[in-house]
């Protein structure tokens, strides 16, 4: 019982990390239909700008943790909407496929700017949880994947209170819904799309940030989560953000109970796994757990 | 005075096929203007000219201001409310996140109340999706958003496309009220020449993109090609 619970929860904070990589995804595909490929490379790079935030003096300081996580946020909002009214804009008349291929683009050319600026050699990122544990009845609660579930899950909220509760936020969704008639009342849905990117940028740097500290900084750091987050999203359904946070955090569990009761599942087998699930999914249920098949009445 | 509405030689294509040759009318401000002529005749993309939902050449020009090339967002910020073909709902929102869509532009909290007037049956509906309302309910959800736009102009495309007449009839009662009552302007795109011509004061028939007759629904009634292509008696 103890085993399960502590692979249960330790599932958890990977899934969340897979999750809001996944929402990341979800949000740039309802808006327009675009898997982006470059999303993992971007949380990459951010993570990387959190750590020359970290490490590197500053205007003569370097920044203390949440300081630099928060900052960072907002660079990597900045650097979101850039991207989308930079590469992806131009696009705007071009078939999906092109856009894709810029994604794919993106990908190559931030993993080899990455490289190229901060040397491709792992780094020691640091975390802002410490390393113990509580016991709370012989089970061994990491507080980093506590740590690194609440913040988040905290992200994942705070985007779903927006969309949920903001007029903008409606805005989005409606435009996700029918981008003509939301122009037709007078949405400037071009700029929302690059608020969607705004946002998956955030949230991928999140996942960046609270991967790192386990997994490593490197230029090649988010890519296997990014291929768990795709999992996942697939696993929910690409059209449901519910369903990608849900898929994240299962895969998560799924992946960390073969993990501790399945042998043969060594960590070197968690990536074919994923894929595995993915492509079961795939066969049996293209629209995903919370995916529905869209009907409409003419 | 000026019309609120004015197409000067308006001409649009979609990619080589050209579906507006130079077509010229205008709107009143408080009037019904009705656009009819069979399928493919240009209704629709006479609209969209206006809108800027197609790339058109030709002047638009509404309260005085010529209206740019920019995008149907402008237009709509200008005061236009366009319903288009199909309704334009957004179908997996909810009906009260329809209505808040119409007051998108607005600042502040929309009064729904004055919507509510008009459309009673949708407070009870708030919160059902809007795709899963009827042909018609989803068309007067369409006309109670549009006019949460506070428009000076109200663009309507085939409100009676799939209705049952009674429908119809009803979709038609209210954009008669919404004219009288709170002197929205509006220009109307129907098949249904009969039910349009008793709606509207004046009208356009195109053919083939261009207008072949206009004038007062009256003189359009008595007019003998009218009534035979159209009207069907």
């Amino acid at each position: 019982m103890q085993q399960f619970f502590q692979a249960l929860f330790s599932g958890l904070a990977d899934g969340s990390i897979y999750a809001s990589l996944a929402l990341a995804l979800v949000l740039i595909y309802k808006a327009t239909e675009v898997i982006n490929f470059a999303q993992g490379e971007m949380a990459m790079f951010t993570t990387y700008i959190a750590y020359a935030l970290l490490t590197h003096p500053h205007f003569g300081h370097t920044f203390s943790y949440w300081p630099a996580f928060f900052l960072t946020l907002v660079i990597a909002f900045v650097f979101g909407v850039g991207l989308q009214r930079v590469v992806i804009k131009p696009l705007e008349r071009a078939s999906v496929l092109t856009v894709v291929m810029a994604t794919i683009a993106l990908l190559v050319i931030l993993n080899g700017l990455a490289a190229w600026i901060w040397s491709p050699e792992l780094k020691f990122f640091p975390s802002p949880f410490p390393t113990s544990t509580w016991v709370i009845g012989g089970v061994h609660i990491s507080k980093q994947d506590t740590g690194t579930f609440g913040v988040t899950i905290a992200c994942v909220v705070v985007l779903w209170l927006f969309f949920r509760f903001t007029k903008l936020g409606l805005a989005m969704r409606a435009g996700a819904v029918n981008p003509v008639a939301a122009r037709l009342l007078g949405v400037r849905t071009s700029w929302l799309l690059a608020l969607g990117w705004g946002f998956a940028a955030v949230l991928g740097a999140v996942s960046g940030m609270m991967s790192a500290p386990t997994n490593f900084l490197s230029p090649s750091m988010m890519q296997a989560v990014l291929i768990f987050a795709f999992a996942g999203a697939i696993l929910g359904g690409l059209e449901s953000p519910v369903g990608a946070v849900a898929g994240g955090l299962g895969l998560g569990v799924l992946l960390s109970m073969l993990g501790t009761y399945v042998h043969p599942v060594t960590p070197e087998l968690r990536l074919p796994v994923a894929l595995l699930i993915l492509l079961v999914v795939l066969l049996i249920r293209p629209a995903g757990l919370f995916g529905r098949v869209v009907v409409r009445r003419v | 005075m000026a019309p609120l509405l004015e197409l000067k030689d308006v001409s649009a294509r979609y990619g080589q096929v050209a579906a507006l040759h130079g077509v010229s009318l205008t709107v009143e401000e408080g009037e019904i203007v009705a656009l009819l002529g069979a399928n493919g005749a240009g209704k629709t993309t006479t609209l969209r000219a206006v809108s800027g939902t197609v790339r058109r050449a030709g002047d638009v020009v509404f309260a005085g201001k010529r209206l740019g090339r920019s995008g149907p967002e402008v237009t709509a910020r200008a005061g236009i409310a366009h319903v288009p073909e199909g309704r334009g709902i957004f179908a997996e929102l909810t009906v009260w996140d329809n209505l808040r869509m119409g007051a998108y532009m607005r600042r502040g909290r929309p009064d729904f109340r004055m919507v509510l007037d008009y459309f009673p049956w949708l407070e009870a509906r708030r919160n059902q999706q809007a795709g899963t309302l009827s042909g018609g309910e989803q068309q007067m959800l369409a006309l109670a958003r549009a006019f949460l736009q506070r428009p000076r102009l109200l663009m309507l495309d085939e409100p009676s496309l799939g209705l049952a007449p009674l429908v119809t009839r009803e979709v038609f009662r209210v954009v008669g009220d919404l004219n009288q009552k709170e002197g929205l302007a509006v220009l109307v795109v129907e098949q249904n020449a009969a039910i349009a011509l008793n709606t509207a004061g004046r009208a356009y028939v195109l053919e083939t993109g261009n207008v072949a007759i206009s004038g007062t629904s009256d003189a359009l009634k008595s007019d003998d090609a009218v009534r035979s292509a159209y009207l069907g008696y």
